[in-house]
């Protein structure tokens, strides 16, 4: 049979072209446009080139920020990760209290970023807040506005506590579908509790554990509003995390060409790193299948 | 290897139970025998894997005791008992290879490796998977998986019991019968006492040396296939096991005779004079067709020609009785009688059997 050539058909996937401009690649257009152009105000730009991209290889703010960064994002994996199906494996398996936990749970992921800034902010000064305090009382040098370490240990924690619950309700998930079947052969087959772990619930809730892992990573690496309103960055530049800087730089010394180029970078470590993971999950995957 | 006794034993599912509808295993009284093959037969819902439950541990009873060799079990957890239980969907471990996956029980167990590799080898042989020992359990199909279940449950030699809990069901017919098969070899091999649950009666028949049926939570009878086919002591044996079932009919029973809406049957033996519901329940195969004036009229509806014999299905006043004849016996539109074989015919008062009286 002939095939009808009608060239027309090219506007029906015009909607979906469209679509895609406005939501993906125009914004992205003008961060790239910026990237290599410079202006010194008055609306005038100047071509630039390449030279804020290799400004920003060399840039050790960048560097140093990206340290920072990834240094965050490790730490906070490994904790969140698993505390939350350490937490999982010990909730009500059903009932009342599967439900109040579950919403106790839920509390933390509910609260806007700012507003669990605003809470470590004060929950954390030595003078007014209930945690600076008490540990001030006790002795302990604890003053995230001046230390290192209380700065680092105040944005984790708080992080920690943010989006651990998000971890657990997942795992929490892949735990309650297991058929009870397995347990009672794991009974029958007298595995210890660590081999029921490792043999029946890990493999079952690995699917829902990545999506956690990956979902934790995009959001932590991307962190901005809660340690922003707790240290601000500091002490010195010692939480600036990526997005921190880029903002400073963008707004703060309205740099926009050197900020378009940061940002297109931070854009595509996140799709490196994302796809990284990606790429290793579904090979584990595969690998176990064969 | 144990003899397993069931003491008194109830079960319940709601925490205060007062009527005896609330128990989903009424009390039962009953000991299995060290090394014979039982089939635990019955509708779904009927009890079975209550029972099978509270033997493996997995369950505890709401009243009474359960003992392996007369030593006390009943609170005893699923590990101490040394039980193997295949339940009716697979389970395997995903990330193990079929290989570890046989091998699991017996290293949980501290075997040592060199028989627990021999031990896997005559397993995998026996369920026919030597060739995939290597491979992930996870990409297999159900009924590979199964097979790996029910591996599982036989590769420990020491076993109190085997528990069978429908295990056959998501496997292919042809795949059935050479399991079947295996698992009868090798209680003939190993004399494990085993109590395999279905509520198909043909596993349970050909499994089993000794048939309990189930029904609404109590045990109706525990038999030998004969015994349940010739004598069932209860109603639902009857319908449940044959194809078809027993043909029950409404009766009054004053000595040796029997009247069924209004026609009179001799029953050869007298069963004095029961109280209560009484029915008459015959067999298809102890059923035959007449013509004359002899016996129930009924209207023949229908015969289906099951390949080794016919099924007659009539109509007796609203009532559907069913005849079995050979294959080669011609059935005349004239027929319009049945008679009974005495030899094959229950009485029944409130569905339990009434035992006819010795002359």
């Amino acid at each position: 049979m002939n095939k009808t050539v009608n060239q027309k058909a090219w506007f029906l996937i015009l909607p979906v072209l469209v679509l895609v401009a406005f939501s993906a690649v125009i914004p992205l257009m003008t961060v790239v446009n910026y990237s290599v152009q410079d202006t010194f105000g008055n609306n005038q730009f100047f071509w630039a080139g390449l030279d804020w991209f290799r400004d920003l290889m060399s840039s050790e703010r960048m560097w140093d920020a990206l340290g920072r960064q990834i240094a965050f994002s490790a730490i906070i994996l490994v904790i969140q990760i698993p505390l939350g199906v350490f937490v999982a494996l010990n909730m009500p398996k059903g009932g009342f209290w599967a439900s109040f936990c579950l919403i106790l749970m839920s509390l933390p992921l509910l609260i806007p970023w700012n507003v669990v800034g605003t809470i470590w902010q004060i929950f954390g000064r030595v003078d007014i807040g209930l945690l600076g305090y008490t540990l001030d009382s006790f002795g302990i040098d604890y003053n995230y506005t001046q230390n290192f370490y209380a700065a680092w240990i105040t944005v984790v924690i708080m992080d920690v506590w943010h989006w651990t619950s998000l971890v657990a309700l997942l795992a929490y998930a892949g735990l309650q579908s297991i058929p009870d079947a397995y347990y009672q052969a794991a009974k029958i087959d007298q595995a210890s509790r660590w081999k029921v772990f490792r043999f029946i619930e890990l493999p079952k809730i690995m699917g829902v554990l990545m999506i956690a892992i990956l979902l934790r990573f995009m959001d932590s690496f991307m962190i901005y509003t809660e340690p922003f309103v707790v240290t601000g960055g500091g002490p010195g530049n010692s939480t600036t995390f990526l997005s921190i800087d880029l903002v400073k730089m963008a707004l703060g010394q309205f740099d926009l060409g050197p900020a378009a180029a940061f940002s297109i970078m931070y854009y595509l470590v996140i799709l490196l790193i994302s796809y990284v993971f990606y790429t290793v999950m579904t090979n584990l995957d595969k690998r176990d299948g064969h | 290897m144990a003899k397993i006794t069931l003491d008194n034993l109830a079960h319940s599912y709601l925490p205060n139970p007062t009527r005896e509808d609330d128990y989903a295993l009424k009390e039962l009284n009953h000991d299995w025998a060290d090394g014979e093959a039982y089939a635990l037969l019955g509708s779904s819902g009927c009890g079975k894997s209550t029972l099978l439950n509270i033997i493996s541990g997995l369950l505890h009873p709401s009243q009474g005791r359960i003992l392996f060799n007369d030593r006390d079990v009943t609170m005893a957890p699923t590990t101490q008992r040394n039980i193997a239980q295949v339940f009716q969907f697979p389970v395997v471990y995903d990330t193990m290879t079929v290989r570890d996956n046989l091998a699991f029980p017996l290293r949980n167990r501290g075997a040592d490796p060199a028989y627990i590799k021999e031990r896997v080898q005559q397993i995998a042989q026996m369920i026919g998977m030597e060739d995939t020992l290597g491979r992930k359990a996870r990409g297999l199909t159900a009924d590979a998986k199964q097979k790996i279940s029910l591996g599982r449950g036989m590769v420990r030699e020491d076993v109190n019991a085997l528990l069978f809990d429908e295990p056959l069901t998501v496997i292919d017919p042809h795949m059935k019968w050479e399991l079947r098969t295996q698992l009868k070899s090798l209680h003939h091999e190993f004399g494990h006492t085993m109590i395999y649950v279905t509520h198909d009666q043909t596993e349970a028949l050909t499994f089993a040396d000794k048939v309990v049926v189930m029904y609404d939570g109590r045990v109706v009878q525990i038999g030998t296939p004969q015994e349940l086919f010739e004598r069932p002591e209860h109603t639902f044996v009857g319908y449940f096991i044959g194809s078809p079932g027993m043909n029950v009919l409404d009766a009054t029973v004053k000595g040796d005779t029997a009247v069924v809406a209004g026609t009179q049957i001799s029953l050869g033996k007298s069963f004095g004079t029961p109280g209560g519901k009484v029915e008459i329940g015959v067999r298809p195969e102890f059923t035959s067709l007449r013509d004359g004036n002899e016996g129930l009229p009924v209207t023949i509806k229908r015969v289906e020609d099951v390949g080794r014999h016919k099924i007659v299905r009539a109509d007796f006043h609203g009532t559907e009785i069913n005849v079995i004849t050979a294959e080669g016996e011609n059935i005349s539109p004239d027929m319009n009688r049945i008679v009974f074989d005495t030899a094959g015919v229950n009485i029944y008062a409130d569905s339990w059997r009434v035992a006819p009286m010795v002359a």
